[in-house]
């Protein structure tokens, strides 16, 4: 839930639409990069603000006995790194500011802040750490990415209206002890639900082969496919496999083939999900 | 089912019982208003901390009603949704598709639907039928 239209003093407000303005321009420019150098990713960066967007039409209700919705910006994060979804996020918060009256124009910079720049960052940096811990699994690092996006995104939004409203006897930290028992607290349950689809999310990928996540170095982060160039046309992987012998042999041809759907399936780290599990 | 089917399916209810518990427990019912959404609980501490805050601004548009309003987020939820579905059946037919023609690779995934129906074995299945045929007119 996002601060409402009009009720941060202008002079704040104009504060956070002033620190949020330059990554969204930076994410601007970071997403079109993207698109332009790795076409082959668009569907999937479509996809990854299109989950923001169901997540944050999703009012779910919390123990706190009020009702309040995921972000959906850690997926996006993990996937595509945090300045692309500082402007998908900032498109979520102005579909709902513009057709929902659900946070406002008024007060996009500081939401924009919470839930495109924060979070996103937050989330990314809690992956990060967790993946260099344990290498090998995958599913609690985007777990705890995602988890981390989501809360920390309200407790920037408990901050904030802190320092606009401090209470008038306990000043800045009554207000934020306050204003955190609304959003953080309230979200702890809807983060790990957030926290479950993301993971959900990434399984379902894996599992269908998807060669995306080997490309953004997500699934198994590897320099050759790292430093590729643009995806060679599937055409002509496709013909390379096809004259290819049934055996599986190994070295050169399986290097090049890493980035292509059909080469990913012959890819161990891809596959350990997929063979094994059917065999069960 | 496939163990990773499982766990999936796991994660979907994990979700659904976090949602459906507060409900269940009633942890709504000592509020004058059970399950007011977050941000308005926000605007009446704001109101608490400094009682002559007026905004100073308002939505441009306001949705009329709950009913349309529900149903922009419905639409919101739904745009999302068949987004990322679509990208999964892309993925998931990319794949199966890559599986058909790369050879061998379609051999380690039987339940695939995509593995292909072996073309060799259709064509010796025909020339047997044929076979048996001419052996059964001579």
């Amino acid at each position: 839930m996002h601060i409402a239209e009009g009720y941060l003093p202008w002079q704040h407000a104009a504060a956070w639409g002033a620190v949020s303005a330059p990554f969204v321009v930076h994410g601007a420019r970071a997403l079109t990069v993207q698109v332009r150098q790795r076409p082959e990713n668009t569907l999937l960066l479509g996809a990854s603000g299109a989950f923001s967007f169901v997540l944050s039409a999703l009012k779910i209700p919390s123990v706190t006995g009020s009702c309040s919705h995921p972000t959906g910006t850690g997926l996006g994060a993990i996937l595509f790194r945090p300045p692309v979804m500082a402007v998908l996020g900032t498109i979520t918060l102005l579909f709902q500011a513009l057709l929902l009256a659900h946070g406002g124009l008024t007060t996009l910079g500081a939401n924009a802040f919470s839930m495109a720049i924060v979070g996103p960052w937050a989330g990314y940096a809690v992956y990060r750490l967790v993946r260099s811990w344990l290498p090998d699994n995958l599913d609690i690092a985007v777990f705890a990415g995602a988890f981390v996006a989501d809360l920390s995104t309200y407790c920037v939004t408990s901050v904030q209206l802190a320092l606009a409203f401090p209470d008038p006897d306990s000043g800045f930290a009554g207000a934020l002890a306050k204003f955190s028992g609304i959003f953080s607290v309230t979200q702890i349950p809807l983060a790990v639900s957030e926290g479950l689809l993301t993971v959900l999310v990434i399984r379902l990928l894996r599992q269908s082969g998807a060669a995306e996540l080997v490309r953004l170095g997500v699934d198994k982060p590897t320099d050759r496919s790292a430093d590729k160039p643009a995806d060679t046309a599937d055409t002509a992987d496709t013909a390379d496999t096809a004259d290819k012998p049934a055996g599986q042999s190994v070295g050169k041809a399986d290097d090049e083939r890493v980035d292509e759907p059909g080469g990913n399936a012959e890819d161990p780290a891809v596959t350990t999900t997929t063979p094994t599990e059917t065999a069960k | 089912m496939k163990r990773a089917t499982k766990i999936n399916l796991l994660l979907v209810l994990a979700v659904l019982l976090l949602a459906c518990l507060p409900l269940v427990l009633g942890l709504g019912d000592d509020e004058e208003e059970p399950f007011t959404g977050s941000d308005a609980q926000a605007e009446t501490a704001i109101t608490e901390n400094d009682p002559d805050y007026e905004p100073w601004f308002s939505p441009i548009y306001e949705p009329p009603s709950g009913e349309i309003e529900s149903g922009l987020f419905a639409a919101q939820a739904a745009i999302g949704a068949g987004v990322v579905g679509y990208f999964l059946g892309v993925v998931r037919t990319r794949r199966k598709y890559a599986a058909g023609t790369a050879s061998g690779t379609w051999t380690a995934d039987p339940a695939a639907p995509g593995a292909r129906p072996a073309p060799a074995a259709d064509t010796t299945a025909e020339g047997d039928a044929d076979q048996a045929e001419t052996g059964a007119r001579s």
